[in-house]
């Protein structure tokens, strides 16, 4: 990021939520987080963001890694009895 | 999932005994876990289908060589991932030329004013409570992440999957879908703004 870039953070939250996001997976320099804390101390609407950006990260973790019974993610009977079909044909060949 | 949990105990139990391979009982077992996996990282159904079909026939091949060092389903979901990140890759290079020419400012769907980056007022994020963790903020929000998440394009989708729910480390992703550092933070950023705007509209 350029000097200049720098500057403007203050005022600019297109590179708030930049760094906001980068932040969180990843490593931002003590410079770009000073600027943020500038920023977020001036700006309501990306604290909304940064708040929610957070919870959207656990939502989509907790929604592979503690999914509740979901019935418009299983794969229909027909289907599965000729997958089931076609493994012990396979398995026959051998 | 508990079914999941009991076939991982079942597994660790197989273990206790020797890991055994049984295709036989793999539909029953597994192709509704493995659809699943596969229909949320690729959010197209007929492919996902084909998916599950391409891994058990694969596995299926390659059963002689299941030596039992990890269980059954671990095996079976490594296959189904290698498939997945295939189709990212193949997805994501006929992508890449078009968004290297249409750069973030000129994208007439941007968020934020092009000459000082300030969120456009129509943009601006709104509270609507998701402010605050909420693990039963429920079904019906579940399924609006979902479906907003299947509005963005493939290769978004691919590097926030990769990230978020598979927790892979940003070299891996970069080098599995060939994209730039640069690149990738520019679609980590505009992938969650877009996710968020989504989010908004459609719960409140």
């Amino acid at each position: 990021m350029e000097e200049s870039e720098l500057k403007k953070i203050q005022y600019n939250c297109k590179k708030a939520t930049f760094l906001i996001e980068k932040k969180q997976i990843g490593q931002i320099s003590v410079r770009e987080k000073l600027e943020l804390q500038i920023h977020l101390a001036g700006c309501s609407v990306c604290r909304i963001f940064e708040q929610q950006s957070k919870i959207i990260n656990r939502m989509v973790h907790d929604l592979f890694h503690e999914p509740k019974p979901n019935d418009d993610m299983k794969l229909d009977d027909k289907f599965k009895k000729e997958l089931q079909h076609l493994i012990e044909e396979k398995l026959n060949k051998h | 999932m508990a079914e999941l949990k009991m076939h991982i105990e079942n597994s660790q139990a197989e273990a206790n005994t020797g890991r055994t391979c049984a295709p036989q009982e793999w539909v029953n077992k597994y192709a509704d876990y493995l659809y699943g996996y596969a229909i949320i990282r690729i959010s197209d159904e007929e492919m996902a289908r084909d998916l599950v079909q391409d891994t058990f026939l694969a596995a299926l091949e390659k059963v002689e060589k299941f030596e039992g060092r990890s269980s059954e389903i671990t095996w079976l979901t490594a296959i189904l991932k290698n498939k997945i990140t295939d189709i990212y890759r193949k997805k994501s290079s006929g992508l890449l030329k078009r968004q290297e020419t249409s750069t973030e400012e000129q994208n007439p769907d941007d968020f934020f004013e092009v000459d000082d980056g300030h969120w456009k007022v129509a943009y601006q994020p709104q509270a609507f409570g998701l402010e605050t963790y909420n693990p039963l903020m429920g079904k019906e929000f579940n399924n609006i992440l979902k479906r907003c998440m299947q509005k963005l394009p493939s290769l978004w989708l691919a590097v926030f999957t990769m990230k978020h729910m598979d927790e892979e480390t940003t070299e891996a992703i970069c080098s599995k879908l060939k994209v730039t550092s640069s690149n990738y933070w520019v679609i980590i950023h505009r992938a969650k703004v877009s996710l968020r705007a989504c989010l908004q509209k459609n719960w409140i």
